[in-house]
């Protein structure tokens, strides 16, 4: 029964990690999405390899990077620190393409009636475009938290005492070493689930309101 | 500087390439034997009988709700507990052939869902069993329609790979962290590798973008 105490025990962590990346990700994914729609061919351009770079290596990789590679060498980062540092960023590129779809999905004409009432591009953007493209982009940032809380485990490699790093521990201690995983897996999948279901739940109630 | 990196890159190149090769191994192996099992599951989950649906949906939504690293760590650290003993490679193709299975199933079963209703109706009309209709008319159109969805999965699959090094198979990340740990140059080594995967996902994922346009050409 001890184990389900000491698993437990890495929830609050696990949490704070998804939440703080989230967070983090969720600010520069507009910032990538701005340069990735911006007018000059070489903001784009950047924006888009950088979204593409970020995406395309394992998250674990870039991880590594951070916390070995450059948090070792003149720059000193704490494990809380690279964790936020690399899934903030990976979640970033990930939100800027489900903020760009979002935005793709506004019908061009509201661009252009804005545009016709002489709105500037940042109301267009706040008040005409951006209330009509969360809409859209809601169901997918949900499902994205879903993959960033199990991504979370990842952040066990270097150091952080969420709910993996003290599983791991845990097996390791005591004589029985199945059990404190299976119970890991159950709390993943109890914190998962609620998420799983608002994003069904979410999908449902908005695709109904934004029917054009 | 700039080229004793060049020619450190070359002295490291071969160990990582043998790792890359192991990396693609489990991928390819995980792959193909977890989209058979999550095929069946897929034909399972849509099954008529509640009793043959609900213990599938359970299954799938268990293997889908862990972490790849949990699944991982649970069969190569859990199961000698209850005397399953398993070496580093056969448990990572274990592991991320059951996360193969519990996703493709789903994906799969989006697919299967796809295919319009007329079809099984015109299927029955022309006197097809409903195993024959299954299999010839919507298996098929099912599987394309899922196909982009699958292959961005597999390159999800190819990155979640990685994760094996902390199980210690010498995978490209366990190649990599090794002569890290060996040399100290953990950045150099760390940003090759991440290189040599880049060159993999990313012309993936340029295909998948252009099968997925290609396949929602007739939608457009």
């Amino acid at each position: 029964m001890d184990h389900l105490g000491v698993v437990l025990g890495g929830v609050p962590t696990t949490l704070l990690v998804t939440a703080t990346c989230f967070g983090v990700g969720a600010v520069l994914g507009l910032v990538l999405v701005t340069g990735r729609r911006s007018g000059s061919v070489v903001v784009r351009g950047l924006s888009r390899t950088i979204i593409d770079l970020l995406r395309g290596i394992p998250p674990i990789v870039f991880l590594f990077i951070v916390f070995f590679g450059i948090g070792s060498g003149a720059i000193r980062l704490s494990p809380f620190v690279a964790a936020v540092i690399g899934l903030g960023l990976i979640s970033a590129a990930h939100l800027a393409e489900i903020y760009r779809g979002s935005l793709l999905a506004v019908h061009r004409g509201q661009f252009e009636a804005a545009q016709a009432l002489g709105l500037g591009r940042v109301t267009t953007y706040t008040r005409v475009v951006g209330p009509q493209a969360v809409r859209v982009a809601i169901p997918g940032m949900v499902t994205w938290a879903i993959s960033l809380l199990k991504d979370s485990a990842l952040v066990s490699t270097i150091g952080v005492a969420e709910i993996m790093s003290v599983t791991n521990q845990d097996a390791r201690s005591s004589g029985s070493s199945l059990t404190p995983f299976v119970i890991a897996a159950a709390i993943y999948i109890a914190l998962g689930s609620p998420l799983a279901y608002l994003s069904r739940y979410l999908e449902r109630k908005l695709s109904l309101k934004g029917a054009r | 500087m700039s080229t004793s990196l060049i020619n450190d890159w070359g002295e490291w190149l071969p160990r990582l390439w043998d790792g890359l090769l192991v990396s693609l191994q489990v991928t390819g192996l995980s792959l193909v034997l977890g989209f058979v099992i999550g095929l069946g599951f897929a034909l399972l989950s849509s099954a008529g009988s509640g009793l043959v649906r609900w213990p599938a949906i359970l299954l799938v939504e268990i293997g889908r709700g862990m972490p790849a690293l949990v699944m991982l760590q649970l069969v190569y650290f859990g199961l000698p507990g209850v005397g399953i003993t398993f070496d580093a490679f056969p448990a990572t193709v274990v592991a991320l052939t059951l996360t193969t299975a519990a996703y493709t199933s789903e994906i799969i079963r989006a697919g299967l869902r796809a295919v319009p209703a007329g079809e099984l109706e015109a299927a029955d009309a022309l006197g097809l069993s409903h195993v024959d209709a299954m299999r010839f008319v919507v298996i098929p159109q099912g599987l394309r329609i899922a196909l982009p969805t699958l292959m961005g999965f597999a390159i999800l699959i190819f990155q979640v790979s990685a994760l094996a090094y902390s199980l210690g198979l010498p995978e490209l990340l366990g190649q990599a962290y090794s002569i890290g740990a060996a040399t100290f140059r953990y950045l150099d080594v760390l940003v090759l590798a991440g290189l040599l995967y880049l060159a993999i996902t990313i012309p993936a994922s340029w295909l998948v973008d252009r099968l997925e346009r290609r396949l929602s050409k007739h939608l457009g």
